[in-house]
């Protein structure tokens, strides 16, 4: 049985996306079979950041509508044989996903994967509905500001009483925060939402900090998850999560300002 | 806090406030999220019921639904008109 994850925010533009393409590489990596499903039907982007848009020749929708198996739309990662990815089709039918089709294409997958990760589109709608829907585990992908953390809230309450387990009274989604594009420089001058802060507000159990890093666009630039990308902070941060996800206990890191030589450390050390 | 605190916090940015907004909007939406369904009904409904009784404003009347682990409690608060619209009826 596989272990379904979802990675979900409300906002838009928060690093679903992001996050998605680096914990599905990282999981791989660590040599479980993983598929990563684009839930984001209409838009497709998450092919684009594993770098395999170009191999892209069924969709998502065609498997639920029976035109292709499942075998022949999930693309095989390049770099990690024990990735896989399911593009989401960029028909303009809203409707093209049905719980019916998603619970069945996931239970095929179930059968072969060790963990499915569901990208979420934003928003509350259909989209981002069936990709909480069956999930076990849920990734809170939450930016430190007002917007997005509200919004965070919300999928909580929506997770809480509308996904399959709150509906059949089975044991709730296991909810945990992932805080990105984090600037320790701006928490420390009071700009900022500190984790402190949003942990205390939407109380969840933190499974880490991802700085506000250039490397992302770099690997998004080339189409390499920025997990791969291991000298860069937003790629170690995203490792550390896959370890923390599977068990290991590993300090955070990327909460704290840089050392920036002994000026820096004098005012500090107050 | 000491004072330096104080200032140290007041002369900070404008995070503490986007926390302080947070707390209250997010308590205020999760309270909302538990209540029945029935409750904006219901609300409705008494005050109609009141209004043929006593001459109040709409906004005279609340509802409150708290939940804590065994009991769930209805509180309903009615202002009535002061003394002197009532005498002077
Ligand atoms: N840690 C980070 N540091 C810097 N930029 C980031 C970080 N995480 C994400 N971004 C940038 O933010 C933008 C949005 O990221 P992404 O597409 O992953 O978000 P999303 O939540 O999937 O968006 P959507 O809601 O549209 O699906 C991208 O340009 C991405 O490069
Ligand atoms: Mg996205």
């Amino acid at each position: 049985m596989a272990r379904i994850i979802v990675v979900t925010s409300g906002k838009g533009g928060v690093g679903k996306t992001t996050t998605s393409a680096a914990i599905a590489m990282g999981l791989a990596k660590k040599g479980h079979k993983t598929a990563v499903i684009d839930f984001d039907v209409g838009l497709r982007n998450l092919d684009l950041i594993l770098g395999c848009e170009r191999r892209v020749v069924y969709d998502f929708v065609n498997v639920i509508n029976g035109e292709a198996t499942l075998n022949q739309a999930l693309i095989k990662d390049k770099r990690c044989n024990q990735l896989f990815i399911l593009p989401a089709s960029q028909t303009r039918d809203k409707d093209a996903l049905t719980v019916e089709g998603v619970g069945r294409v996931l239970e095929e997958l179930s059968k072969d994967f060790k963990y499915i990760v569901c990208d979420s589109p934003a928003g509350i709608e259909k989209g981002a509905h069936l990709a909480m829907y069956f999930a076990d585990d849920a990734f809170v992908v939450t930016n430190p500001e007002v917007s997005s953390v509200r919004d965070s809230d919300r999928m909580l309450g929506i997770m809480a009483s509308k996904s399959k387990r709150a509906e059949n009274n089975e044991e709730p989604i296991k909810e945990y925060l992932l805080l990105t594009r984090y600037s320790p420089e701006r928490v420390k001058l009071g700009e900022m939402l500190s984790v402190e802060d949003v942990q205390e507000i939407l109380s969840l159990h933190l499974l880490g900090v991802i700085p506000e890093s250039k490397s992302v666009l770099n690997a998004s630039n080339s189409g390499i998850p920025v997990i791969l990308d291991d000298k860069s902070d937003a790629g170690q941060a995203y490792e550390d999560i896959v370890a923390r996800y599977l068990g290991e206990d590993r300090p955070h890191r990327f909460i704290d300002e840089e050392k920036k030589g002994i000026f820096g450390k004098l005012f500090r050390s107050k | 806090m000491s004072l330096l605190d104080y200032f140290r916090t007041t002369k900070r940015g404008t995070a503490s406030l986007a926390k302080e907004r947070l707390q209250i909007l997010v308590a205020h939406e999760r309270s909302s999220r538990t209540q029945p369904s029935y409750l904006p009904q219901l609300q409705k409904e008494l005050l109609e019921v009141v209004r043929k009784y006593i001459n109040v404003e709409q906004d005279a009347i609340s509802i409150n639904f708290e939940q804590d682990e065994d009991q769930e409690v209805l509180e309903l608060n009615i202002v009535l008109p002061d003394e002197h619209n009532k005498s002077s009826k």
